[in-house]
């Protein structure tokens, strides 16, 4: 037998085995980050999930591991944790309808009217912001809408009353439009791009003008992409805990804000936690939604 | 707008489009007859497609004319102009169902729900198409699709039917099955079929007239018979069947190589042939023909088509280098003007 023989055979084996059993190759390629996902993100998300029915003893600070619904009772009773929690969804909601409303017309003029440098400059110009600091842009709007601020400025200058935006859910809703409007451009853009010119000829070819067309052909095809996009706004404003406290201050208080003032201040994990299952719970439907809306095929 | 009977279905006067320095459409006048199965017949970038687009409304001419039954649609959109196409991508909606397609241009006009049903059922039946309303486009085979696009387009009752090389993507067996389909379904709606190609034979077999384009211009219309046996142009000639050019005093003529008769060197030929001698320098055996390409003594090169019927593909192949002679008959024979001229009916 010459050397490297047994070597060869056990090649000529392995391959065998790839080639026969196409999960081999999977389960190879995935192995390292299901285990890092498995160990990471999925065991602290089961203790987080586990510790929201703990309480802390007020009077140790000791958590105490015994299962209660005390901290969801606490969430749904009082009105102030309550409308915290209303405030989130609602201004994530009114967010992802503000950024779909103006990604469309801009994701529809770069995919299908503006000519090829035209759109390589509106690609720079959505993605410019995603290349700075977070903390930077919600300070600059900070400066916008202070009420000193360039906003009220450019306002008294043209002899308009000034606008009491700081601070405010108004201001918190605008700051997170101009955030997260990036991650609703992009797939709204890639939605549009897919749909073939010949879609939109024939629907013309048949007798349907352009708003007939643009609801009948255009709005379905590129709904996927809009609902990927919303995935993205409405998560990551739901998450968010900077934007409330910096530009919206203590009026406008988001369910991260009193995660962190739980955590951070009066040690209550387990009540941080039973705050931090809500967004989730409230992901997972809308996830279900999207899912049913076929949002996956586009991103 | 008058309407006479001899009012032609389209009518393009000096039509001309241009993208950036190339030039799509050079100048072209053209009356398609009503109730004609007309073809527009070239290579890839001669200007076929775009003048269907044209008369469709989705390019719009930098000069000239469209008219629809009389009327001038230059400047009307394609929504509103009495014309459907077959795309030849199919362009079928992915989201809707095959009856959803086909309802859509009904359901657009406003026509009523139960109507429109009616109407969509009976042209999936009549295009062979029962029972597959509920599918999505993409659960139906490649002609099933072409079907679906099909009685998406007539459904709507249109005087002219534009089809811009409908059959392209389908095999050689199913695309015979289809032409013969199409053309019966032209005589039955007896509307106007405007048919983009660039097929020869598909053009040959199912136009009442054709026209050959080359570079952005007509290079001729007319009968197929007509197109075929007296090319204008040499392009013509060689885009129409193979270019069987020769030159000869000054003279360039084309001929058909299954107008040739192709004997061995001593054979004798009938009277009145012309008879030029050669060597046969390539055979190609094709089932029902072979055909051979010989080059004359006296210069130039013609192929000449055989058909099988006591030569076996191996005394065919044997042929290979040998000296023969040509004949044909000087009525087969068509004089070429030099190179590209405008042309007109």
């Amino acid at each position: 037998m010459q050397p490297g023989r047994p070597l060869r055979a056990a090649r000529l084996y392995l391959t065998g085995v790839f080639w026969r059993h196409r999960w081999g190759k999977g389960l190879v390629l995935l192995a390292p980050p299901l285990l890092a996902f498995a160990l990471v993100y999925l065991a602290s998300l089961a203790a987080l999930f586990v510790s929201s029915f703990w309480t802390v003893n007020p009077f140790t600070t000791e958590i105490e591991h015994h299962w209660t619904l005390d901290n969801f009772r606490t969430i749904f009773e009082s009105s102030a944790y309550r409308t915290i929690a209303l405030r989130t969804i609602g201004i994530a909601a009114a967010v992802t309808v503000t950024d779909a409303i103006l990604a469309f017309p801009l994701g529809y003029f770069m995919a299908r009217l503006a000519r090829p440098r035209t759109r390589a400059f509106l690609f720079v110009a959505v993605l410019l912001p995603l290349w700075s600091s977070y903390l930077i842009r919600v300070y600059i709007w900070r400066l916008i809408l202070d009420q000193n601020g360039v906003l009220n400025w450019t306002l008294r200058q043209l002899g308009l009353g000034p606008l009491h935006l700081a601070y405010s859910n108004w201001a918190v809703w605008i700051v997170f439009s101009y955030v997260w409007l990036p991650f609703m451009v992009l797939p709204v853009y890639g939605a549009l791009e897919r749909i073939p010119e010949s879609l939109l000829e024939a629907s013309r070819d048949l007798g349907a003008r352009g708003f007939e067309t643009f609801r009948r052909i255009v709005l379905p095809l590129a709904l996927p992409g809009v609902v990927a996009g919303s995935i993205f706004t409405f998560s990551l404003t739901l998450g968010d805990y900077v934007t409330p406290m910096l530009a919206g201050g203590s009026s406008s208080q988001f369910i991260g804000n009193v995660v962190y003032s739980s955590v951070g201040i009066s040690n209550n994990v387990p009540f941080a936690a039973a705050f931090a299952t809500i967004p989730l719970a409230v992901m997972a439907v809308y996830l279900l939604i999207a899912r049913k809306l076929g949002a996956f095929e586009a991103m | 707008m008058a309407r006479g009977a001899d009012t032609p279905a389209v009518r393009l006067l000096g039509i001309r489009r241009a993208y950036g320095n190339v030039v799509a459409i050079a100048g072209i006048d053209l009356d398609i007859a009503e109730g004609e199965f007309f073809t527009l017949l070239g290579p890839s970038g001669s200007g076929k497609t775009t003048t269907l687009r044209v008369i469709a409304g989705f390019e719009r001419p930098d000069a000239g004319r469209v008219e629809l039954q009389g009327v001038d649609v230059t400047r009307t959109a394609p929504s509103e102009r009495a014309v459907n196409t077959v795309f030849q991508d199919y362009a079928l909606f992915p989201h809707m169902t095959v009856l959803e397609n086909v309802e859509y241009g009904l359901r657009v006009k406003g026509v009523p729900r139960r109507e429109r049903r009616e109407r969509a059922l009976e042209v999936l039946e009549r295009v062979r198409l029962p029972g597959l309303g509920s599918r999505k486009p993409t659960q139906l085979s490649g002609g099933q699709r072409q079907r679906v696009a099909l009685a998406r387009a007539i459904v709507n009752g249109p005087p002219v039917l534009l089809l811009d090389e409908p059959l392209g993507a389908l095999d050689l067996k199913l695309r015979q099955e289809m032409q013969v389909f199409l053309k019966e379904l032209q005589r039955e709606l007896g509307i106007t079929f405007v048919y983009v190609t660039h097929d020869q034979e598909e053009a040959l077999t199912m136009s009442d007239r054709l026209a050959v384009f080359n570079e952005g211009r007509i290079e001729q219309v007319g009968a197929p018979a007509e197109v075929y046996e007296h090319p204008r142009s040499e392009f013509v000639a060689g885009f129409v069947g193979v270019s069987n050019v020769l030159e000869r005093g000054g003279r360039r003529f084309t001929i058909r190589p299954e107008k040739i008769h192709m004997v061995e060197e001593e054979a004798t030929l009938p009277s009145g042939h012309e008879i030029e001698a050669g060597r046969v320098r390539d055979v190609v055996y094709v089932g029902m023909v072979t055909r051979y390409v010989v080059e004359l003594d006296a210069g130039g090169e013609l192929a000449v088509v055989v058909q099988n019927l006591e030569t076996s593909s191996q005394e065919a192949l044997e042929a290979r280098g040998k000296r023969v002679r040509l004949g044909w008959r000087p009525e087969h024979t068509f004089e070429i003007t030099p190179h590209k001229e405008e042309s007109e009916q």
